[in-house]
């Protein structure tokens, strides 16, 4: 097993060092802080612009591969570099995911578990009217994009502020700057502008794994294993729970591990829409900024997280599935 | 995939199975005629179906009925509301809200069929051969995949896009298509390893099938249904990442326009215009759910041990 995990690392590394040297220099072709100095009016020197860009590693003026060996020297001491504006970007990275978490903890826990109850409970009674609520309005949220979806509660949540005369809902940000008033306040605050996001991942979640599990759990039901369970006497309840789910959740795992290391950066348009700095958000504004240590940064992230839920989604089937073995 | 598989054929009094005229009554219903005859039953995927066909012809007649083209500005009309003039109102520059949409939708279901049957495609052949023949192909392909897992696709896409500015959008559609397979892929490896020790497989195996050919008639077809539900989910998904990218200004380039840069530009004035939002955002969230629908509908169409078909 040792030797599995050994090779399993080494060749993770190996992935991981791929995409984002690819992202680097992918990146470094295409992108050039130059232009956020060019569009100030006016447009500082040619000389401060080169010494600003070089103090940063990200002058376009040094070959791509001299900029490329520089940053990965500092990676390995585990240096990312500087943003273009001259600040840490571990710093940056270790405040956004901080950001990330608090947005998306909750809310991923909450959804993918509603989901695949909704999804199993519908595959149960299908056809009967429960069922059809369920894939009826998973099929809608399904269908709503999620900046569509984050918008239309922004209008709806705009609508409310105005027939109450007052702000019910605050959803800018994480908290309101300048905020007074003791802990309890500090914390209706903070739960107040994470209601209307993660009510945006939720619904998303929801609707996702339900329709997967129950597309999976009536590929089970009609199977053997289920008849024979109930007809050596066990309750319809325990056959369906105990046999029945369990199975039917072996390929809704591969999407879970996936769904909660992607999370990070699948929230790009949540963060982006309702102004939370995390990590998603930072994916497309290091574009945007044409930050190549950032872009390099994000990269290196999200290609360790997938990693990580291949990891993951292993070790479900693994549990999940007892004729799965290691070899 | 052959479709002469077809189930419990039975030899009826009556046929002559050496050949000679068959008699009507006892033709044995192939599979796809018995698909068929579910799907029909599906009202819901019906009606996906028929507000589908509509959608595509408002898209591809409707400019022909319009008074202005997208590219063309009304300069005496800015942010007007829906009128017999404008029927979905102007944008802030003028743009006939009508004309525009109706491009956007143009993009949107081409963009949509097209990645879905490139990705679902790479990913049934890929996930299929890996786990079928394990050893070095699996563990070649798996790599690839892994790699492509790994590989930054948003921040791709949205780097290499605005390259192809004023070139063709297919190259758009080759990326979507791209990173969108790996995940499927992986799961049609995890059945296709459980399918290969089935004894009908097996059977085949012995009996000297090449293995394309065990995978093309065997395996394929027992994991239709998967693949079908993947297809469909592949076209939302690409409609969706689609008007995703181009709402970030990273997909569709102007001049050329998409559901996403419609919705994009409506986002900041939603609230004090809304027919911006409201026309692209309703026909972008109609497309999709009808595309789901006629999926769900395929589905239980297509999986003989599902109850509802009698």
């Amino acid at each position: 097993v040792a030797k599995f995990l050994l090779r399993r690392l080494v060749n993770w590394v190996v992935l991981i060092a791929i995409a984002t040297s690819a992202a680097y220099i992918l990146a470094g072709l295409t992108l050039s802080p130059r232009a956020n100095y060019i569009q100030r009016n006016p447009p500082p020197p040619e000389r401060v612009v080169d010494a600003r860009l070089d103090e940063v590693n990200q002058n376009d003026k040094t070959p791509v591969l001299e900029r490329y060996w520089t940053w990965v020297k500092g990676v390995v001491h585990g240096d990312f570099g500087k943003t273009w504006d001259n600040n840490s970007i571990n710093a940056e990275m270790g405040r956004r995911i901080g950001v990330s978490l608090r947005l998306l903890l909750v809310a991923s826990v909450i959804g993918s578990i509603l989901g695949v109850l909704a999804g199993a409970w519908g595959a149960v009674r299908q056809y009967k009217f429960s069922d059809h609520a369920v894939t009826v309005s998973s099929f809608v949220v399904l269908s709503i994009p999620v900046f569509v979806l984050a918008i239309a509660l922004e209008i709806v949540a705009v609508s409310i502020n105005n027939h109450a005369g007052h702000r019910i809902f605050v959803y800018t940000g994480e908290t309101t700057p300048g905020l007074q008033g003791d802990f309890w306040a500090h914390l209706w605050d903070r739960i107040n502008h994470l209601i209307l996001p993660s009510l945006t991942l939720i619904l998303g979640e929801i609707a996702f794994f339900s329709r997967y599990q129950r597309s999976a759990m009536l590929d089970v039901l009609n199977a053997d294993f289920v008849r024979t369970a109930q007809a050596k006497g066990l309750r319809r309840r325990s056959a369906l729970l105990r046999h029945a789910l369990r199975t039917a959740l072996i390929p809704s795992a591969t999407l879970f591990a996936y769904n909660i290391a992607l999370l990070f950066v699948g929230a790009t348009f949540t963060e982006k829409i309702f102004g939370w700095h995390g990590m998603g958000e930072w994916l497309v504004d290091s574009i945007n900024e044409n930050d190549i240590n950032a872009v390099a940064a994000v990269s290196c992230f999200t290609a360790l997280l997938v990693l990580v839920a291949g990891l993951l989604s292993d070790v479900f089937y693994a549990w999940l599935d007892p004729r799965i073995r290691i070899n | 995939m052959s479709t002469s598989e077809s189930i419990n054929v039975t030899i009826l009094p009556g046929t002559d199975p050496t050949g000679g005229a068959p008699i009507d009554e006892t033709r044995v219903p192939s599979r796809w005629g018995i698909v068929f005859a579910r799907f029909r039953r599906q009202k819901l995927a019906l009606l996906g179906f028929v507000i589908i066909i509509l959608l595509f012809l408002l898209a591809f007649v409707g400019p022909y009925f319009a008074k202005y083209d997208y590219t063309q500005h009304d300069f005496s009309a800015f942010l007007d509301p829906p009128s017999s003039k404008h029927w979905f109102g102007t944008t802030q520059t003028g743009g006939d809200l009508y004309a525009l949409t109706l491009r956007g939708m143009q993009k949107s279901l081409i963009i949509g069929l097209l990645v879905a049957v490139i990705s679902t495609g790479t990913a049934a052949i890929v996930g299929s051969f890996a786990g079928y023949f394990g050893g070095w192909t699996d563990r070649i392909l798996m790599w690839w995949v892994d790699l492509l897992l790994v590989l930054p696709s948003f921040l791709i896409t949205a780097i290499l896009s605005p390259t192809f500015r004023g070139k063709t959008w297919l190259f758009f559609v080759v990326i979507l298509a791209a990173f969108l397979w790996m995940v499927t892929a992986r799961i049609v490896r995890g059945m296709t390893i459980s399918l290969r020790e089935r004894e009908y497989v097996l059977a085949a195996r012995f009996m000297g099938v090449k293995g394309y050919r065990v995978i093309l008639r065997h395996v394929l077809p027992n994991i239709s249904s998967l693949l079908i539900i993947d297809a469909t989910i592949n076209v939302s998904a690409a409609i969706i990442s689609e008007s995703g990218l181009s709402y970030f200004g990273f997909g569709i380039q102007p001049p050329d326009v998409s559901l996403g840069t419609l919705i994009a530009d409506a986002t900041t004035d939603a609230t004090t215009y809304p027919w911006l939002f409201y026309f692209p955002a309703g026909m972008l969230v109609l497309i999709v759910l009808c595309v789901n629908l006629i999926g769900d509908g395929l589905r239980d169409a297509l999986d003989p041990q599902s109850g509802g078909s009698h």
